[in-house]
Parts: C-alpha cells; sequence; structure tokens
C-alpha cells in the first residue's frame, strides 16, 4: 500500500517531563494473585452477568454481555475460578475477579489466515473470543456496535503523553502477531492507519515493514501522540460517521488470536513515575492485580492505569483498567502551600509564563532536567473558579476546533452547538492538556465525556 | 507552622453546623489567601498546573505597580508645578501617595464589602476579579474625585455592572470602566474640564489652579502644550496613574511575558488607532485631523486602556481571530470619537465599552466560519 513519507509537523500542545520512565527492562512476575474485568472501564455498557461466584472459566470464556447489544461479550482474560462479584451502590457490578488456576486454559477458536477468511468470519471470530470489545469507536469512545464497519482504523505507534511508555520497546517480539492483527483487521476495515513518529520511537524502523496499512509520520509536541490529533490530521471525522482506534498492543493481541486460535491478552506495562523504585516494564495480563507489583519510594501516592493526564486511579483493589500501557505512580498533593499564589514558585510546574517553568518549553537536555526536577503531584494548586482567562486552549489543542466555546457547549448540554463544533471528532483525553493548563481549575474532561453521553443517548 | 494551627483550629466554626457558617466565604478567602488549598484532582488529568486564578492576578498587580507608582510621583510633581512649590522627588511622591491612598482604600473597602456580601448570599467562593478592577478604578479618575462618587461609582459597577450577570467570568462590560463611566455621565464636572487635574495642597485655601490635559487642549482648539517626550514620560496633567506611556509599557513587558494578556489585542488596537490616525493626518481638515498620529499613543487614556482594560479576557473577545478585530475597532473607534465627536474629549473608555458589548457578536461569527468549514467538509465527505 501507499507510504507517504510527508511529515506532519505539530506545533501546538507541550511536552510534560516527568522523571521515572521505565528503563527497558521487563520483569515477568512469577503468579498473578487476582485478575479483575471491570464493566466501569467501558462507557455506556449495562452489564449482564454471564457467571456466577465460584465458576471455573476459560480465558475467552463470556463473563458478561451488554443489556443493549447482546451480541458484545466480554471475555476473561485468564483461565481459573470466579472468585468474587463486586458490586456498587444500586447493586452496580463493578468487577467480576478472576483468580487464576495456574494452567492458561483458553477456550479453542477456529484457526485460519485470516487473508483467507471473509470480513463476515473474521467479524464473527472477533466477537465470539470476545476480542472485539477491544475496539473503541469514535464518536463517544464506546466498543462499536457488532453490525458496524467504520470508515477507517486508526492506530497510534508512539507514546507523547508523560512519562510515555515506549511502544518499540513493548512490541519488539510481538510484531508477527501485530502484522496478523493487521491482516485480519483489514478484512473487515477498507482503511487502517498507523502514525508514527521516528524521533520518539527507540527503533523507528519497527513498524516500518508492516503490510496492510497506510503509515502516517508525526513530529511535534504532546498530544501528537494521541490518536485524536492524529484522526484530525489524516481524515477528520464528520457528523454521521464512525472510525475505529485501537492499541498497538490489542492490534497483537488479535493477531494471537488468528495466528494461534486463543484469545491471550498478555500486554507489557510500564511501571513509572517520580516515586517508582526502579521503574520498569512488567508482563501481566490485561485486568491484572498491581499493587503488589510496583514498589515506591514514598507512602502518600497516588497509582494510575494510565497516563497521568487522563488515566484511571487505581483504587485500593488494586486492579490495572482495561487497554492500559502504563501505570503511573505519583505523590499525593495533599498540602497546603503557604502563599503559594505569591511565591517565586521555582520548582512549580506551569504552561504559563507566571512561574520560571513555564518559559521551558523547547525539550532541549538542560530544560528537561530542570522540569524533571519540578514538583509534579495530585493538587490542585488553586481553587475552583468561573473560565475567566481566554486563548490558552487553543495553544494545546492541535485540531481545528474551539476547545473554550466547545467545552462551554457541553457545559450548558446544548446538543446542536455540541454538534456544530465537533464533539464527534473528540474524546475527553483530547481535553486533558486543557484540564492540566486551566486557571479556572474545571474538570474538563469530565463536562466532555458528560457532553458526549449527552449527543449519544439523544 | 502556627498560623496553619490557628486556622485549623477556627476552621469548623466556618463549617456547615458551626457558630459562623455564615461567615464560610469570608473565611474561604482569608484562608486561601494565606495558603493554596490542599485540594486534590480526582478524576481527568490527575496533575494540575501551578497557575490559579490569584497568581494570573497578582501579575496584573504587579503590572499595574510601575503606572501607580510613577502616578503618585507625578500627582506630587504637577501640584508643584502648579503651585509653585518646589517638592523634592519623595516630597512629591509622598504628596501623591497621601491624595493616592484615600481612592485606593475606598475603592477595595466598598468592592470588596459588595463582593463578599453576594459571594456569602450565593455560596460561592469570593472571586480575585476585584483585586485587579479595584486597583484600576482609581488610577483611571481625576485626582480630585470626591471619595463618596468613587464609592458610588464602585458600588454601580460591581453590582450592575458585574454581580447581576453572576460575578467575574460571566460580566461583559469592564467593570473599571463601568465605574469610570458611571462618574463620567453623573458627575460631568468633577470628570472633565481644566481644574479636575491637579491637587489642590493640604491646608490650601486659595482658588484651585487649572493645568489643562492635551487631550483637553485639543478639544478647546488649542494645539498641545506639552511635548511628545513630555506624554511619554508622562509629567503632564491626567487621570491619576495613566499619564506615564512608559510606566505602563513596563507593565504591558509584564503581561506579555507571562503571557496573561494578549499581544493581539495590544498590537491591534495600536495598529487599529494608528491607520485612522494616518487617515486624519491625510485628510487634514482642521487642526486636531493634522496632529501626529502617534500622539494618540500617547495622550488620556489610550496607553493605558489599551494595555490594561482591553485585553480584560472576560470582556473581550475569546477567540484569537476574534481579538484582532475586535481591537482594531477599538483603536479606530478610540481615535475617530477624540477627533470628530464634539461632545467628549476621551474616545478610549468609550470605544473599550462598546466593543465589550459587540466582543460575543464578533467571537460568533469567527466561530460560525469555523461551523461552516465543518459542514463543508462533511458535505465533500458524503
Amino acid at each position: 500500500m501507499s507510504e507517504s513519507t510527508k511529515v506532519t509537523r505539530i506545533k501546538k500542545g507541550f511536552d510534560i517531563h516527568v522523571a521515572g520512565s521505565a528503563q527497558p527492562v521487563t520483569e515477568q512476575p512469577t503468579a498473578i494473585k487476582m485478575v479483575a474485568v471491570k464493566p466501569t472501564d467501558y462507557v455506556g455498557l449495562t452489564p449482564r452477568l454471564l457467571v456466577k461466584e465460584g465458576d471455573n472459566v476459560k480465558a475467552g470464556s463470556p463473563l458478561f454481555y451488554d443489556k443493549n447489544n447482546e451480541a458484545l461479550k466480554f471475555p476473561s482474560p485468564i483461565s481459573g475460578t470466579v472468585h468474587a462479584i463486586v458490586r456498587g451502590e444500586k447493586r452496580a457490578l463493578l468487577r467480576v475477579e478472576i483468580e487464576p488456576d495456574g494452567l492458561n486454559e483458553s477456550l479453542p477458536f477456529a484457526v485460519k489466515d485470516p487473508q483467507a477468511l471473509s470480513a463476515e468470519e473474521v467479524r464473527a471470530i472477533l466477537l465470539q473470543s470476545g476480542a472485539w470489545t477491544l475496539l473503541r469507536q469514535r464518536p463517544f469512545g464506546i466498543v462499536p456496535p457488532p453490525e458496524t464497519t467504520p470508515k477507517a482504523l486508526f492506530i497510534s505507534a508512539f507514546d507523547s503523553a508523560p512519562l510515555a511508555a515506549d511502544y518499540d520497546y513493548m512490541m519488539k517480539d510481538s510484531m508477527a502477531d501485530f502484522q496478523t492483527g493487521i491482516y485480519a483487521l483489514g478484512r473487515l476495515v477498507s482503511q487502517i492507519h498507523i502514525s508514527l513518529s521516528p524521533s520518539r520511537q527507540s527503533d523507528p524502523t519497527l513498524f516500518n515493514s508492516i503490510k496492510g496499512a497506510h503509515l502516517h509520520y508525526f513530529e511535534g509536541p504532546h498530544p501528537t501522540g494521541l490518536v485524536g490529533t492524529q484522526i484530525a490530521h489524516i481524515d477528520p471525522i464528520n457528523k454521521g460517521e464512525r472510525v475505529w482506534t485501537l492499541g498497538v498492543q490489542e492490534v497483537a493481541i488479535i493477531g494471537r488470536l488468528f495466528g494461534s486460535g486463543v484469545y491471550r491478552p498478555d500486554r507489557t506495562v510500564a511501571i513509572a513515575g517520580p516515586v517508582v523504585e526502579k521503574p520498569h516494564y512488567v508482563k501481566v495480563v490485561e485486568g491484572a492485580y498491581i499493587r503488589d507489583l510496583v514498589k515506591t519510594t514514598e507512602d502518600n501516592v497516588r497509582y494510575i492505569s494510565g497516563n497521568i493526564l487522563s488515566g484511571t486511579t487505581i483504587t485500593e483493589d488494586g486492579f490495572l483498567c482495561t487497554g492500559a500501557n502504563i501505570v503511573s505512580v505519583i505523590p499525593e498533593g495533599n498540602q497546603y502551600d503557604f502563599m503559594g499564589w505569591l511565591m517565586p514558585g521555582l520548582k512549580k510546574y506551569s504552561f504559563s509564563r507566571t512561574f520560571l517553568s513555564g518559559f521551558m518549553k523547547c525539550s532541549c537536555g538542560k530544560n528537561k532536567r530542570y522540569l524533571e526536577r519540578c514538583t509534579i503531584n495530585t493538587g490542585m494548586h488553586g481553587s475552583v473558579r468561573p473560565l475567566v482567562v481566554t486563548g490558552d486552549f487553543e495553544k494545546v489543542v492541535p485540531m481545528d476546533i474551539y476547545p473554550l466555546q466547545l467545552l462551554k457547549a457541553c457545559i450548558i448540554g446544548d446538543i446542536d452547538l455540541m454538534e456544530q463544533l465537533g464533539i464527534y471528532e473528540v474524546e475527553p483525553e483530547d481535553f486533558a492538556l486543557c484540564e492540566f493548563i486551566d486557571t479556572s481549575k474545571t474538570e474538563i474532561q469530565t463536562a466532555i465525556r458528560q457532553g458526549l453521553e449527552l449527543v449519544r443517548t439523544n | 507552622m502556627k498560623l496553619r494551627d490557628y486556622i485549623d483550629k477556627i476552621k469548623p466554626n466556618f463549617e456547615k453546623g458551626g457558630k459562623f457558617e455564615k461567615l464560610h466565604s469570608t473565611f474561604e478567602a482569608f484562608e486561601t489567601f494565606a495558603y493554596t488549598p490542599n485540594t486534590i484532582t480526582k478524576k481527568g488529568s490527575h496533575i494540575r498546573d501551578a497557575v490559579d486564578l490569584k497568581r494570573t492576578m497578582i501579575i496584573v498587580v504587579i503590572a499595574l505597580l510601575p503606572a501607580l507608582l510613577f502616578g503618585m510621583w507625578n500627582i506630587g510633581h504637577q501640584t508643584s508645578i502648579s503651585y509653585g512649590l518646589d517638592f523634592g522627588f519623595w516630597q512629591s511622591f509622598w504628596f501623591g501617595f497621601l491624595r493616592m491612598l484615600p481612592l485606593i482604600v475606598v475603592s477595595y473597602v466598598v468592592g470588596l464589602f459588595i463582593e463578599f456580601m453576594f459571594a456569602q448570599i450565593r455560596g460561592h467562593e469570593v472571586n480575585e476579579g476585584f483585586l485587579v478592577s479595584g486597583l484600576i478604578i482609581p488610577m483611571i479618575v481625576p485626582v480630585t474625585t470626591p471619595l463618596w462618587q468613587l464609592a458610588l461609582a464602585v458600588a454601580f459597577a460591581v453590582i450592575i455592572g458585574k454581580e447581576v450577570f453572576g460575578g467575574t467570568g460571566m460580566n461583559f462590560l469592564n467593570p473599571a470602566l463601568v465605574a469610570r463611566a458611571f462618574l463620567f455621565f453623573s458627575y460631568p464636572t468633577h470628570m472633565s474640564g481644566d481644574s479636575v487635574w491637579i491637587s489642590k495642597p493640604f491646608h490650601y485655601a486659595g482658588d484651585a489652579v487649572t493645568g489643562a490635559t492635551p487631550l483637553g487642549e485639543l478639544m478647546a482648539g488649542h494645539s498641545t502644550s506639552a511635548s511628545a517626550l513630555d506624554m511619554l514620560i508622562g509629567t503632564i496633567p491626567g487621570s491619576t496613574c495613566e499619564t506615564s506611556v512608559i510606566a505602563i509599557l513596563i507593565g504591558a513587558c509584564i503581561l506579555l511575558v507571562t503571557g496573561i494578556a494578549s499581544w493581539r489585542t495590544m498590537l491591534s488596537i495600536a495598529i487599529g488607532g494608528g491607520i485612522i490616525g494616518l487617515l486624519f493626518n491625510a485628510i487634514g481638515a482642521n487642526d486636531y485631523m493634522s496632529v501626529p498620529f502617534y500622539y494618540h499613543y500617547l495622550m488620556g487614556g489610550f496607553a493605558f486602556g489599551c494595555v490594561f482594560m482591553a485585553t480584560d479576557p472576560v470582556t473581550s473577545a475569546q477567540t484569537n481571530c476574534g481579538k484582532w478585530i475586535y481591537g482594531f475597532l477599538i483603536g479606530a473607534f478610540a481615535v475617530l470619537i477624540r477627533v470628530v465627536n464634539p461632545a467628549y474629549p476621551e474616545g478610549m473608555m468609550l470605544a473599550i465599552l462598546l466593543m465589550n458589548c459587540f466582543a460575543p457578536l464578533i467571537d460568533h461569527c469567527v466561530v460560525k466560519a469555523n461551523i461552516n468549514r465543518r459542514n463543508k467538509r462533511a458535505l465533500k465527505a458524503a
């Protein structure tokens, strides 16, 4: 297929430099204590259980399905016993916990060269095995309805978020599976776009030999690595259209399914952050109990499944969320700061040039070392205020969108206005940098999600 | 830390069910003034920028200081010249400080009292916005403004200009300019003419000495008695703190380097004013039109309005493209009103207030262009 060598250069956005990126060392933990599948990881899912406590399951056995779409079955990532079914308020299903039996048994699915399969056969295998639930659809960030076909599939093959995981390192042994996955998905989707960023990659040639997909090259600061940014520059989403997105490790999982006939959601996850003892990678199964794999240098810390801009807090239960390539650990910021608004704040991290760190936008060595010594924690660093400052969001959203206006449309719940301003093109993570730099401390990603849900349910 | 322990000790009194529950907003304002709160993120972005609205506002206040300090000195300096008193540097400054202090105190006390009251009634937190407005208002009035008039104007600006729309962030007119417009239209004799710009020395019983501003002189059909250099430095009669273009430019540098005010707005105001100024130079139908175009930058409130008031993010256009249009029209209207309007010597205040009203419309058109682009793209794809 065609390979353009044109590089799209993105100017808007900025990199947040945090100390403690994962070093290229992988540990394979001896035994995972517990694995959980969480309906709360999925947008708009109403789960209906298919198992009860004490049931034996294999990898690929369905645990629950979507009430609104019975063909969407959510599989167990591992073989074992259903240890607990945990419910929250109003008996909402929070998670199904599975105690691994160490046998690594999988439900067998028909193995066949994906290139010899028809689109409908690929669809059937994906749905039957539950691997379909790895897919995400834009708009709305949902698992795509089973009968739908998108205009294109987008894969971001690099990470630009703080503490970025090295996808090349994670994928170097899975490239055969990745290629099989692309072939399989290529039966279903007419256009597959893979985005790369040579300057950010440890092995810029790794993905170059992939067949069956268009390769695109991007250079620039975060959010260049977000698939939303890439879609906006490759083939923006119009009203009525749908596209799919998929992570690189998910493609490999689908490849493994078609290559060996088993659903095996093993993945490499970076464990990183300024308070992690030895930042490194671990090889675990999706949804694994992660807390005892992380050693921190401090106690008052937060574990986040995903990156620190849009990941999910890992609460006391301690399980990975679906799709996470990284577990970020940062200190909690629940300390008072005497006259914080008045002090010079030489160690404070800011995009605004009201602090010294705001002047260090370029990522050259000296700046990076300075910024990595600045304080990164979960503090709000101020009180919530009305949206007053203007003109800043535009600096970090590299899309043809007016972020402040779209945000306001979401807050007031005006569906027509949201549509007109491009709600279909975004996911909350595309607004994560806005939320970070926001002077008014508004919960912007939450507002965008609420806006998306309002449009979806209407 | 002792202060922190003390705050933590008295805090329960101000929380729900406490003795002084009703004063919660007031307590919160003072607490967050002393300490940036220890609240943490819950979801979304787990980390947040160190900047908050307090930080933003204090930078604006710092940017105002050069103009304020120069203004204080100039008050004394003008009195010294007019009354032949031969003040030294510190004497001039001290005199101006004593004249300026009551204006600032009245502005803050009246404004903050109303702000706290509204926050209390609404159960909101007190907003930092008035820290800036409350300082700007005394800086843009004549030094002889009676305190009761100032108090009325501040009350009017805070209540009608801001709180009725929901407080900081919701208002569409710049509150400081609302205060000035209130004074201007309610008490015109105290706000213009030749007798209001120079403060009498203390214990002086004789008649006031007059001193005209350059705009007043041009309005009356004379040429300006001050040179361009005087106007640049600011050693001329005028509103308390807006005479020195250099001091204002130092403030502008602070705002631009920190990125708090929009360079687009400032630059486009200068362009708009310059173009209309040049146009008048080309026509040259009367003496006022022939005044060199750059005089408009130096006279009256042009520089101050351009740097500190038109750039107010709440009342300015919010889109980058909109800021160009908004700024250009402010500059253009300000010079237009000065030169061709027979009633008002100063055009900046009215130009900014007028464009404040049109800012939402400008933004609407800019955003509409984006919407049309999106619709077109969708049609092409379909």
